[in-house]
């Protein structure tokens, strides 16, 4: 039958994308050297939870959805034109989530048939929610991943009324798994810190500032960094730093004394001097400041 | 013997800050781990006297890979000397178009003429020193000492894909449009960077370059 293939349809179908919501995995590691910053999930912690939901591996492709608003529908037939089931979750900032009008719930593999619509409401904490597809999103991947970096341009475009991404073949079984409890992101966000590495190109009242200060995320954050707003921080000494190469979660603080917290599609280089780096493991955290939020920063290796 | 090696820093829990005196030595740190990878180092991001060594916290930490560093930049050859360019590519010839915004003023800044201008920038055999600020955009070393300037003192907010510029004594080719503070000799339809193609750079580390007037 040549004619099956065509019959077969797996895919996402976007009705309306909300503010801002991209295809993510867990990004391309290994450009850097050619200007190209991994990107991926920026709380990764809830995409690969999302996958593992609906039996895929940690990596596959999923959406994050900013600020919430996404609709879209699920196209699954069979290779007879028949209509197939198949899964989904919902993972990261909690938001009301419906299928077809019914609330679905978070944190849980939630059970989907062809033509179902998914709607997502505003966040109640946090900022993005993450959706997995069982069988994952598998439109082209570029540089070896499907992450949307929203510096470099490469990967998928952020979505639009329309788009349409393709859904792949389930990978493994379903897990017996009902639900996943986690803590929704806290109303103050505590992030640990390494200091350094250019901490000595700070006075050491701008380190107690640091440390001491309730930082505010601003309107002008995304996935390239959170700008914050507190107290100036004053350089201890003048002159210019030859750009070094940055890592994800550097604090880099401009000429303005007002740090900026790269998240995932940081640029690979940078000309400021970075007094700290938040902790690997709280990057996820980090991932879903809103805008608004109130943030400290605390030493590594000292307790909560 | 004095080692290269001016400190290392912390940049995080998966990250360590490797400083050199010069980026001859920057490459030369670098070269050397490329050679013979430490475990559990991931990536290796050079610039003008850094260099940035990403590792795998699960594999290596902190203070066994300062030393490992430290052990390499020891074993470093005594003399730095130039930028060394990698055998393993051709050498690059960009064709450029010399009518860069910024032609005139650089002309004016050098004491030069236009025509010299040009010939001063079209004699060297550039080297890609590091890459970084946008996918495919490569710092090249080689550029003619008279031509070494400033960063303009107000950046551009679109400066044109493909423009070829100097500054800091580098000489860089944007890319694609982006925000740029360098200044601009010219432009050139090389394809520097596409994802589809192996490797997606035409300007990478080590790889020689001339560039070759075209009207």
């Amino acid at each position: 039958m040549t004619h099956q293939n065509l019959l077969a349809v797996r895919e996402l179908e976007v009705i309306a994308p909300g503010p801002l919501a991209t295809v993510q995995d867990l990004g391309r590691p290994g450009w850097s050297h050619l200007g190209v910053s991994r990107s991926g999930a920026a709380d990764a912690a809830s995409l690969t939870l999302a996958n593992r939901l609906v039996g895929n591996p940690e990596d596959a492709a999923g959406l994050e959805v900013t600020f919430g608003g996404l609709r879209a529908r699920l196209r699954l037939r069979r290779p007879d034109g028949t209509p197939a089931t198949g899964y989904l979750a919902l993972t990261g900032a909690p938001c009301p989530a419906t299928v077809n009008g019914r609330p679905a719930a978070l944190d849980a593999p939630v059970p989907v048939s062809d033509g179902d619509e998914l709607a997502l409401g505003m966040p109640t904490s946090g900022l993005r929610t993450y959706l997995a597809v069982r069988g994952g999103l598998t439109p082209p991947p570029s540089l070896g991943s499907r992450a949307t970096d929203l510096l470099s341009g490469t990967g998928p475009a952020p979505l639009h009324a329309g788009a349409t991404l393709p859904v792949g073949e389930p990978a493994g079984p379903m897990p017996g798994v009902d639900h996943a409890p986690r803590s929704a992101p806290p109303a103050e966000f505590v992030l640990r810190v390494w200091l350094g590495p250019r901490d000595d190109w700070f006075e050491e009242a701008s380190l107690r500032d640091f440390f001491g200060a309730r930082w505010e995320a601003t309107s002008k954050s995304n996935r390239v960094g959170i700008r914050l707003s507190g107290p100036a921080l004053q350089r201890s000494r003048t002159g210019e730093l030859p750009a070094e190469g940055m890592v994800r979660g550097a604090l880099q603080v401009p000429p303005n004394g007002q740090p900026v917290l790269f998240l995932v599609d940081h640029p690979v280089t940078g000309g400021y001097p970075v007094i700290g780096v938040v902790h690997e493991d709280d990057l996820p955290l980090a991932g879903q400041i809103p805008p608004g939020a109130p943030i400290r920063f605390r030493p590594v290796g000292t307790p909560v | 013997m004095t080692t290269p090696l001016r400190g290392v820093r912390r940049a995080g829990s998966t990250a360590l800050l490797a400083e050199l005196a010069d980026l001859d030595d920057v490459l030369a740190l670098r070269a050397a781990l490329e050679r013979d990878r430490p475990v559990g180092v991931r990536e290796l991001i050079a610039a003008a006297r850094t260099l940035l060594v990403t590792y795998d916290p699960a594999v290596t930490g902190h203070d066994g890979l300062s030393r490992t560093l430290a052990e390499r930049a020891d074993a470093l050859p005594a003399q730095g000397g130039a930028v060394t360019p990698s055998t393993d590519y051709d050498t690059l010839v960009v064709p450029v178009r010399y009518d860069g915004p910024d032609l005139a003023d650089v002309a004016e800044l050098t004491g030069l003429t236009v025509r010299e201008v040009i010939e001063r920038h079209t004699t060297p055999l550039y080297t890609v020193a590091f890459a970084g600020f946008a996918p495919g955009f490569g710092y090249l070393t080689g550029t003619d000492p008279v031509l070494r300037l400033p960063r303009r003192s107000e950046p551009r907010t679109a400066v044109p894909s493909g423009s070829v510029a100097v500054a800091g004594g580098f000489t860089g080719v944007y890319p694609r449009s982006s925000p740029g503070g360098w200044q601009l000799l010219g432009s050139t339809d090389a394809p520097l960077w596409q994802e589809d193609r192996t490797p997606p750079a035409l300007l990478l580390p080590g790889r020689t370059v001339r560039f070759e007037e075209t009207t």
